[in-house]
C-alpha cells in the first residue's frame, strides 16, 4: 500500500462541503453558549449552509468522478446535485422551524447544531463509493435524526417517535451490516467499484449468496426510504417528532436512502438488474398501494402526510426500477420536486400550530379560506402538486419517472401507479375541499415569521415556476448525471 | 472434524446460546451477566481468527466498561415490576416464526458456499510478521482514515444527544 497516494490535498478539497457542514454544527454548538437569541444561531447556520452551498458549486466545475481517500469517496454529478437538495432541505427546515420551535419550548442551540451534523451524514451517503463510509454516514445521519425526532422531552408522543424511530433504526442498521458483511465475504472488497468487478471476475453474478447479501442490502434501505413492508415506524414517527423535524426527515433521509440505493444497485450490482428488479417491483407496488390506501383513513394530517410520503417513496421507486441513467434521473428530479412541494405542505402545517393550539387535525382546516385565503391558496398549491395536477411540479415529477418506467418496459407499473395516483388524490384533494367548501368551527390564527414567509414564498414559486418550465430543473438534473 | 472446526464450533453454539439467555431471562441483571460471558466468547472467537488486539478490545470496552454501565443503569433503574411481568409481547410466536423461516434460507444458501474471494494485502503471514496492533494501526490512520473520522463525529452526535435529551433544563 502506498500511503503517500491516500491522504491528499486534492483529496481534502473534495470533503471541504462536508468539513464546512461539521465545522458548523461544532460552531452553533459552541455559538449557543454565548448568544441567546435563536434567530442568530439560526441566520449563522443558514450562512454556513450557504457556504458548503458555493463549496459544491466550485466542485462542479472540477469535472468527472474524482475519488479520494483511497477511493472511499466520491464526487460526481449525481453526488452533487444530491447535496444540493440536502442544503435547500436544510435551510428551509431552518427558517420553518425558528417560531415552532420557540412555541413548542425546545427552541435549543442543539438543534441546529444536529440539522446540520445529520446533513453532512447524507452529504457523506451521497458520495460513498465504499460501504464502510456508506454505513458511517447513515449512522451519522440517523443518529442526529432519532435525536431531533424525540427533542420535544415532556411529550409523549415524541418520546416514542423516538425510541420507535432508534429501535427499528438499529435494526436496519443490522441489516445493512449483514449484507456488507456477506458481500465482502464473497467478494473480498467493500468498495463498490471493485464488487462490481469481482462479480464479473468470479462469476459469481447468479449465485444466491451475493443475491441474500444484496436483498439486505435493500431491506436496509428500504427503512430508511420507507418502504412497504419496512415502513412501520413512519406514520408514529412522522406524527410524533416536532413537525419541523417532520419535514427534514420526510425529505433527507429518504434522498439519502434513494442516493445509495441508486449507487449500491448501479456501481456495484449493474449486472444482477433482473434479480434486483425481481425484488423492487413488488415492493414498489405494495408500497404504492399501501401508502395511498391507508392515508385515506387518517384524520391528522402528520400521519395523512407520512402514509403519502410512503406512497411517494412507490412512485420515486419505479425510476429505479428501470434501470437506465434516464431512470436514475427521473428518480433524482422527483426528489427535489418532492421536497420542495413537502416542506411547503409541513410549513402551513406548522402555520397552524400556537400556544394551545395543535392544528393537526383535517378538521382544523374547515373554511380555513374564509380568514386565511392567501394560507389556502398555498397549501392548495402543495395539494395539487402533490397529487400530481399539472400545471404543478407534482406532475412533472411524476410523468418523468412513468415515461422512464415505461420506456424501459414497465407499462404495467406505470399503470398501477397512475391508478394509486388517483386514488391519492381524495386524500390530497379532502384538504383542499375542507378549506374551501366547509364552514370554519373556530377561528384560526396563524403563526407567521418573516423566515416563514420566506421559506413558503420559495417553495410555492418553485413548484409552480417547475411546474410550467420543467426543463429548467430536468436541465440541470440532466447534465449532473447523465455528464 | 478438524481442530479449526471444533474450536470455532463451539465459539458460534456458544454465542448463540448464551444470545438466547440474554433475551430470555426475565432478571435484567442475570441478562447482563450471560451477556458478560457472551462477550468473553466473542473475544475468544476473534483470538482464534489472530485478531488478538480486537479480543483485548472487546474485553476491556465490552466487558469492562460498557457491561459496568449496563449495571450501574439497572440498578438506578428500580425494576422491580418489569420483572413480575411477561418477557414477551404476545406475537412473540410470530417473530419466531419468521426467524426460522429466514434461517431455513440462509442456512443451505450459507453452506454452500464455494467461491473464494482473491484475499487482500493483509495475510495471517503479513499480520504476523508486523503485529496485529501494528496492522491495524496503519489502516485505521491510512486507508481508512476518513472513516475513523466520521466516527469520531457520530460519537460526538452522541454525547449532543444525551445531554440535550437527559440534562437540558425546558425553558
Amino acid at each position: 500500500m502506498e500511503t503517500a497516494n491516500i491522504i491528499t490535498l486534492a483529496g481534502v478539497r473534495l470533503i471541504i462541503p462536508e468539513l464546512t457542514m461539521v465545522c458548523m454544527g461544532l460552531i452553533l454548538l459552541l455559538l449557543d453558549l454565548v448568544v441567546k437569541k435563536k434567530g442568530v444561531i439560526a441566520a449563522v447556520g443558514i450562512a454556513g449552509a450557504l457556504v458548503a452551498l458555493y463549496g459544491t458549486f466550485k466542485l462542479f466545475g472540477i469535472g468527472g468522478p474524482q475519488t479520494a481517500f483511497a477511493n472511499m469517496f466520491v464526487l460526481d454529478g449525481y453526488a452533487n446535485f444530491f447535496k444540493l437538495i440536502f442544503y435547500l432541505n436544510i435551510i428551509l427546515t431552518v427558517c420553518i422551524s425558528l417560531k415552532y420551535m420557540a412555541i413548542e419550548k425546545a427552541s435549543f442551540g442543539e438543534y441546529y447544531a444536529l440539522l446540520f451534523f445529520s446533513t453532512a451524514g447524507m452529504m457523506i451517503m451521497a458520495s460513498a463509493a465504499d460501504l464502510i463510509i456508506l454505513y458511517l454516514g447513515l449512522e451519522l445521519m440517523a443518529l442526529s435524526t432519532y435525536i431531533l425526532a424525540g427533542l420535544m422531552r415532556k411529550q409523549p408522543r415524541s418520546n416514542e417517535a423516538a425510541l420507535k424511530y432508534f429501535f427499528l433504526g438499529a435494526f436496519s442498521s443490522a441489516f445493512l451490516l449483514y449484507g456488507i458483511s456477506l458481500t465482502y465475504g464473497l467478494t473480498g472488497t467493500t468498495n463498490l467499484k471493485e464488487i462490481a468487478s469481482a462479480l464479473q471476475a468470479l462469476n459469481i453474478s447468479g449465485s444466491p449468496t451475493v443475491f441474500i447479501g444484496l436483498i439486505f442490502l435493500i431491506v436496509a434501505f428500504g427503512f430508511k426510504i420507507a418502504l412497504v413492508p419496512f415502513h412501520m415506524w413512519a406514520p408514529d414517527v412522522y406524527e410524533g417528532a416536532p413537525t419541523s423535524i417532520t419535514a427534514f426527515m420526510s425529505v433527507g433521509p429518504k434522498a439519502a436512502g434513494f442516493a445509495v440505493l441508486g449507487r449500491v444497485l448501479f456501481d456495484a450490482f449493474g449486472s444482477m438488474q433482473v434479480q434486483w428488479n425481481s425484488i423492487l417491483v413488488p415492493l414498489a407496488v405494495i408500497t404504492m398501494a399501501a401508502g395511498s390506501i391507508l392515508a385515506l383513513a387518517q384524520s391528522n394530517i402528520k400521519r395523512m402526510l407520512a402514509y403519502s410520503s410512503i406512497a411517494h417513496a412507490g412512485y420515486m421507486l419505479l425510476g429505479v426500477i428501470a434501470g437506465t441513467p434516464g431512470g436514475l434521473t427521473s428518480t433524482v428530479n422527483y426528489l427535489m420536486i418532492y421536497m420542495l412541494m413537502n416542506i411547503g405542505a409541513f410549513a402551513v402545517i406548522i402555520m397552524l400550530r400556537r400556544e394551545g393550539f395543535q392544528g393537526e387535525n383535517l378538521e382544523d382546516y374547515m373554511g380555513l379560506a374564509k380568514g386565511h385565503p392567501l394560507a389556502s391558496a398555498l397549501m392548495l398549491i402543495f395539494m395539487f402538486s402533490l397529487t400530481g395536477i399539472p400545471p404543478t411540479a407534482g406532475f412533472i415529477g411524476k410523468f418523468y419517472v412513468f415515461m422512464e418506467a415505461i420506456n424501459s418496459g414497465y407499462t404495467h407499473l406505470a399503470i398501477i401507479a397512475v391508478l394509486f395516483s388517483v386514488v391519492s388524490a381524495f386524500f390530497y384533494l379532502r384538504v383542499v375541499m375542507y378549506m374551501y367548501m366547509k364552514d370554519p368551527k373556530e377561528d384560526v390564527v396563524l403563526t407567521t415569521s418573516c423566515s416563514m414567509n420566506l421559506a413558503l414564498a420559495f417553495t410555492a414559486v418553485m413548484v409552480l415556476v417547475i411546474g410550467i418550465f420543467p426543463s429548467l430543473l430536468l436541465d440541470i438534473v440532466r447534465v449532473s448525471i447523465l455528464g | 472434524m478438524t481442530a479449526p472446526q471444533v474450536f470455532f464450533s463451539y465459539f458460534a453454539a456458544m454465542i448463540t446460546g448464551l444470545s438466547l439467555l440474554v433475551v430470555t431471562r426475565k432478571n435484567p441483571v442475570h441478562s447482563v451477566l450471560w451477556m458478560l460471558l457472551l462477550f468473553v466468547h466473542i473475544a475468544g472467537l476473534y483470538l482464534f481468527l489472530n485478531a488478538e488486539f480486537l479480543a483485548a478490545i472487546q474485553i476491556i470496552i465490552y466487558a469492562g466498561a460498557i457491561l459496568v454501565l449496563f449495571l450501574f443503569v439497572i440498578m438506578l433503574l428500580n425494576l422491580r415490576k418489569e420483572e413480575t411481568e411477561k418477557r414477551f409481547q404476545r406475537q412473540w410466536p410470530l417473530g419466531l416464526g419468521i426467524g426460522v423461516v429466514l434461517m431455513m434460507f440462509l442456512v443451505p444458501v450459507l453452506g454452500n458456499i464455494s467461491v473464494v474471494p482473491p484475499l487482500g494485502p493483509y495475510s495471517v503471514d503479513a499480520i504476523k510478521s508486523e503485529g496485529h496492533i501494528m496492522t491495524v494501526g496503519k489502516v485505521l490512520y491510512t486507508e481508512f482514515l476518513l472513516p475513523f473520522e466520521i466516527a469520531s463525529v457520530i460519537l460526538l452526535v452522541a454525547i449532543v444527544g444525551a445531554v440535550v435529551l437527559a440534562k437540558r433544563r425546558l425553558e
